[in-house]
C-alpha cells in the first residue's frame, strides 16, 4: 500500500462522520464582550444548559476552541484583537455573531463601535436581540450544527476570511 | 558574563481566563511577583454618551441601560431622576416604590452574577451553577414586568412603562421565601471553604485612606470602615421611608468585600419585601400629557387632544427647560451617576455619567502591587468591576 498523499481519494461517508463528530462536540472560545456574554454566561448555566447540545467546553485558549461567539459590541479598539484570536483558532472554525451590536452596530450608531462585526471576521451565524435571550443563542448554536451537518460552510472560507480583514 | 536581572513584561488580556470583560492589564513580573500593573482600558468603549445627545430625553434611557449591563435598572435610575430634576417634577409614590423595588432586586442579581464569577475565577465551578439558576428567577420577575430579561429600560422620565403585572406579588413573596435558604447554600458552599477563605482573606487590601483618595465607592469603600450608601447620605426615590442596615466591615479586604456583598443582598431582599408589602395604589406615572403619554386606549383613541400630545411626544419628544442636573444613586458597584445639561431643547446637550467602576479599578494597581499573581486574579474578582461601566 502506497500512501494517500500523491494518489486523488474521494471522502464520502467518512466526511459525514467527521461532519457529525465536529457539530456534536462544538468548543466556544471563552472571550465575552458585553451584555451578551452575560447571556451566554446563563445560557451555559444549569437553566438553559449548553451541554445539552455539545457545546458547553468554553475554551479560555482560542487554540482549543473552534467556536467564536462574538457576545457583544465590538469596539473599534477591540477589533484588532478579535481578529487575531479568530487567526490563533485551529481550522476548521465558525463564528456566531451574537445580538444586535455585533451583527450591524445595534443601537450604537457611532464612531466607536465596528459596524457588524462580519467586517472583521466572516460571520456564520447571525442570532438577533439585544441581548438575545438564551433560547436566542441556543438555536443558533443548532442552526450552526445543521449547516455543519449539511457541509454548507463553504470551501472558500479562507478567502472569505481574507476578504473580512480588507474591510476591517 | 553577568546575567541581568531584569522584570518580565506580561500582557494579560483583553481576552483572558478571568471572568470580568475585556480588561487588559501590562504586568510586570518578578518571578511570581507583580512588580506593577497598569490597566488599559477602552475596548469596550461604545460612546454612549455621546450618542446620548442625538437621542430624546426617554430614548436616551435605552443608552443608558446599556453602561453597566449588570443592574441596568440603577442607571436609568440615575438618569431618569437627573431629568425630572430638570423638569421639576415629582412621580408618584407608587413609581417610587417600584422603581427601588426593582432597583434592589437587580441589585440582588448584581451581587449573584459577582459571587458566581467570582468564584469561578477561583475555581469554584460549582457556585457559579448555583448563583446563575436563581438569578433566573429574578430575571424571571424582571422579564414578566418588563419584558426584558436583560436592559429592559423599563424607567421613564416621569413615570415607569408600564404597572406591575398581575401575579407578580405572589411570585415574588415565593422568591424572598426561599432567598434565605440560597444565601445558606453560599455560606456553606463558601465560607467553610479552607481554599476560598484563605485566599481571600488578607488580599487585596486597600487602606481606608487610600479608598477615599480614589475615590472609590461601594462595597470596595465600605469594606474599609467608611459608612458612605447614598440610600442613606442623601436618600432618593423614597428611601428613607424603608429600614434597612449599611453593613461595613474593617479590613478592606477581599474577604470582607465578599461578606459585604452577601450581607447586602439579605438588606436588599428586606427592602424589596417592605416596597411590595407597603405599595401603595394608586398612578404609576406623572399626569402630564407633555412628557408622559396618554393611554392609548383610554385617552388617545378617543381624545383628538390626547392623540395631539400622542404624536408630539412620540415625533419630537418634550423639551426641557435649560439648565443642569446630577444625581447619584447607589448602585450594586458604588456611585453611579448623572450629570444631564440642557439648552431647553428636547435632546439632551450633554449627559456625563459618573460609573463606579471606573474609579474603583483605579485602585487595582495598589492592590496587587508585591503580591503574587495568583492574588491578582482575587483582587479583580472582588472589585466587581463592569468593562461597559468603566468604558462606557
Amino acid at each position: 500500500m502506497g500512501s494517500l498523499d500523491d494518489r486523488p481519494f474521494l471522502l464520502t461517508s467518512v466526511d459525514r462522520i467527521l461532519r457529525w463528530a465536529q457539530k456534536s462536540s462544538i468548543w466556544p472560545a471563552q472571550f465575552g464582550l458585553a451584555c451578551c456574554a452575560i447571556e451566554m454566561m446563563s445560557t451555559a448555566a444549569p437553566r438553559f444548559d449548553l451541554a445539552r447540545f455539545g457545546a458547553e467546553v468554553m475554551r479560555a485558549s482560542p487554540r482549543q476552541a473552534d467556536l467564536m461567539i462574538v457576545a457583544g459590541r465590538v469596539a473599534q479598539k477591540m477589533a484588532p484583537v478579535l481578529r487575531q484570536i479568530y487567526d490563533q483558532m485551529p481550522d476548521p472554525k465558525w463564528v456566531i455573531s451574537m445580538g444586535a451590536c455585533a451583527s450591524c452596530g445595534g443601537v450604537f450608531n457611532n464612531y466607536a463601535i465596528v459596524q457588524g462585526v462580519d467586517r472583521v471576521v466572516p460571520v456564520d451565524v447571525y442570532v438577533p436581540g439585544c441581548p438575545p435571550t438564551p433560547e436566542g443563542l441556543l438555536d443558533g448554536i443548532i442552526k450552526l450544527q445543521q449547516k455543519i451537518t449539511a457541509g454548507q460552510i463553504p470551501a472558500n472560507r479562507a478567502y472569505q476570511a481574507l476578504h473580512a480583514q480588507g474591510q476591517g | 558574563m553577568a546575567t541581568e536581572r531584569r522584570p518580565l513584561v506580561l500582557n494579560m488580556g483583553p481576552q483572558h481566563p478571568s471572568t470580568h470583560g475585556v480588561l487588559r492589564l501590562v504586568l510586570e513580573l518578578d518571578g511570581e511577583t507583580v512588580l506593577s500593573c497598569e490597566p488599559v482600558i477602552g475596548y469596550l468603549h461604545t460612546g454612549i454618551e455621546k450618542t446620548a445627545e442625538n437621542l430624546t430625553y426617554n430614548q436616551a434611557v435605552t443608552v443608558i441601560d446599556r453602561m453597566d449591563y449588570l443592574s441596568p435598572l440603577t442607571n436609568n435610575l440615575a438618569y431618569v431622576l437627573a431629568v425630572e430634576k430638570l423638569l421639576k417634577i415629582e412621580v408618584p409614590e407608587r413609581t417610587r416604590s417600584i422603581r427601588v423595588l426593582f432597583c434592589e432586586l437587580s441589585r440582588m442579581a448584581s451581587h449573584l452574577v459577582w459571587l458566581g464569577t467570582a468564584a469561578m475565577d477561583m475555581g469554584a465551578m460549582s457556585v457559579f451553577f448555583y448563583c446563575f439558576r436563581e438569578r433566573e428567577k429574578i430575571l424571571d420577575l424582571i422579564e414578566m414586568t418588563t419584558g426584558a430579561r436583560m436592559n429592559p429600560s423599563y424607567f421613564r422620565v416621569g413615570g415607569l412603562m408600564a404597572d406591575l403585572p398581575q401575579g407578580f406579588s405572589e411570585k415574588l413573596h415565593a422568591l424572598l421565601d426561599e432567598f434565605p435558604e440560597w444565601l445558606d447554600n453560599y455560606r456553606k458552599l463558601l465560607g467553610t471553604n479552607v481554599l476560598w477563605v484563605e485566599r481571600l482573606r488578607g488580599a487585596a487590601v486597600v487602606s481606608q485612606e487610600a479608598a477615599l483618595a480614589y475615590g472609590l465607592t461601594g462595597p470596595t469603600l465600605r469594606s474599609t470602615g467608611v459608612e458612605l450608601d447614598l440610600r442613606k447620605a442623601q436618600p432618593y426615590s423614597g428611601y428613607e421611608q424603608f429600614e434597612f442596615d449599611v453593613p461595613v466591615r474593617q479590613n478592606g479586604d477581599a474577604y470582607d468585600r465578599y461578606e459585604l456583598r452577601l450581607e447586602e443582598m439579605v438588606q436588599s431582599a428586606r427592602i424589596v419585601r417592605q416596597a411590595i408589602d407597603r405599595l401603595p395604589d394608586g398612578p404609576w406615572h406623572i399626569d402630564d400629557w407633555r412628557i408622559f403619554p396618554p393611554d392609548k386606549h383610554q385617552h388617545v383613541e378617543k381624545n383628538m387632544e390626547a392623540l395631539i400630545y400622542h404624536f408630539k411626544l412620540f415625533t419630537e419628544g418634550f423639551k426641557v427647560p435649560a439648565g443642569e442636573a446630577y444625581q447619584g444613586v447607589e448602585g450594586p458597584r458604588g456611585e453611579i451617576g448623572c450629570y444631564v445639561v440642557s439648552d431647553g431643547s428636547a435632546r439632551p446637550m450633554r449627559v456625563r455619567a459618573r460609573t463606579p467602576s471606573f474609579y474603583n479599578l483605579q485602585a487595582l494597581p495598589l492592590m496587587v502591587k508585591d503580591r503574587l499573581i495568583a492574588d491578582l486574579i482575587t483582587a479583580i474578582g472582588s472589585i466587581d468591576i463592569v468593562l461597559g461601566d468603566v468604558d462606557r
